[in-house]
């Protein structure tokens, strides 16, 4: 077994008292037929999911979408949609409620267009759910200081945007995350929201994210197995190579050769 | 008697329980959750709840969705 295999395997990628050994965190919404969206889970090796709640429809009999996932996954209940801390909280409990889970992805929206978070009303939300014993992974912009007020808050794992969600644009600021994985060593960093394709993640990880969460990227590629796939290598050798330790740049070129010896 | 669920007017027998009323919808009793007048009511209590008049009632489950992307009815999940 290779060195990079057996640091992979110890590698795990620890949330409140999971031990996961994907690191990536995979959503459920927009894919064309349940079965795409079972196809592309298992090839993404990830291990756990998240998921919406909204109202039942009372005017049809609802099938219960849950049926449609590996049972094995874990399941991440998020807020979204909510526009007022009041509004996540109710949400997170009635999640809790269903599923007998204390996990939570929290996300308060501040605007329609952008889809970006109301910092403040997150930090609200997240105050009150810790209190209540929630496992609370919040979403938010990608700023060191907010960072640490819901570190302190007492947030499991904090979860910066990348770019719009569902914009695909990638990693718009990676000076940010270096910047809070520096500060924040011990923090849980999971990239949230942004990710376009594999080389998106992997610079994610390789900028020392803990993990990263996905939907649209792998949803709405053509062939979401097949990008599915190439996220968990993506994410897989970002990790890697963070491990490893990346060279410094260097603006000129330096010999992999001697130069000794050369004949003339 | 008049309850409003999930945001919509519901004439329901009177002395109705949450028990009765989800049995009446034939909901699936697991993994869904309700709030009365806000506040989630454990399972094992929706047998003992019994619902009054103007009662608010939302029942929830679970979608598809990654990060506040559902679609049109994100807007208003609760109210």
């Amino acid at each position: 077994m290779s060195s990079a295999i057996e640091a992979k395997s110890s590698d795990v990628f620890r949330i409140a008292k999971l031990a996961l050994t994907s690191r990536l965190i995979i959503g459920t919404g927009k894919y064309r037929s349940y079965e795409e969206m079972r196809a592309a889970h298992k090839a993404s090796g990830a291990e756990m999911v998240t998921v919406a709640v909204r109202r039942v429809p009372l005017d049809r009999s609802s099938e219960s979408f849950l049926d449609y996932l590996d049972p094995e996954m874990k399941i991440l209940p998020n807020t979204a949609g909510c526009y007022t801390a009041e509004e996540a909280v109710r949400t997170a409990r009635l999640a809790r409620e269903a599923l007998e889970t204390d996990l939570v992805k929290l996300e308060v929206i501040g605007d329609q267009t952008t889809l970006f978070p109301d910092n403040e009303q997150t930090l609200e939300a997240a105050r009150v759910l810790v209190k209540e014993g929630f496992v609370v992974l919040p979403y938010f912009n990608d700023d060191l200081i907010m960072a640490k007020k819901l570190l302190d808050a007492g947030c499991t794992a904090i979860m910066p945007l990348a770019a719009p969600i569902g914009s695909g644009l990638g990693i718009q600021n990676p000076a940010n995350l270096r910047i809070m994985r520096e500060q924040l060593p011990d923090a849980t960093i999971i990239v949230d929201a942004g990710v376009g394709t594999a080389s998106d993640a992997a610079i994610a990880m390789e900028l020392g994210a803990d993990g990263v969460l996905m939907n649209t990227a792998v949803a709405s590629a053509k062939d979401p197995a097949a990008m599915g796939e190439a996220m968990k290598l993506a994410i897989q050798a970002g990790r890697l190579a963070y491990l490893g330790g990346r060279m410094e740049r260097r603006l000129y070129a330096s010999a992999s050769s001697p130069l000794d010896g050369v004949v003339r | 008697m008049r309850v409003y669920l999930n945001g919509d007017s519901k004439d329901l027998a009177e002395s109705s329980t949450l028990l009765d009323l989800v049995n009446e919808l034939n909901l699936p009793s697991a993994r869904i959750a309700i709030e009365l007048n806000r506040s989630v009511v454990r399972r094992r209590e929706w047998e003992n709840t019994t619902l009054n008049e103007n009662d608010r009632i939302e029942i929830v489950h679970f979608v598809g969705g990654g990060v506040g992307e559902t679609g049109v009815e994100s807007m208003q999940i609760l109210s």
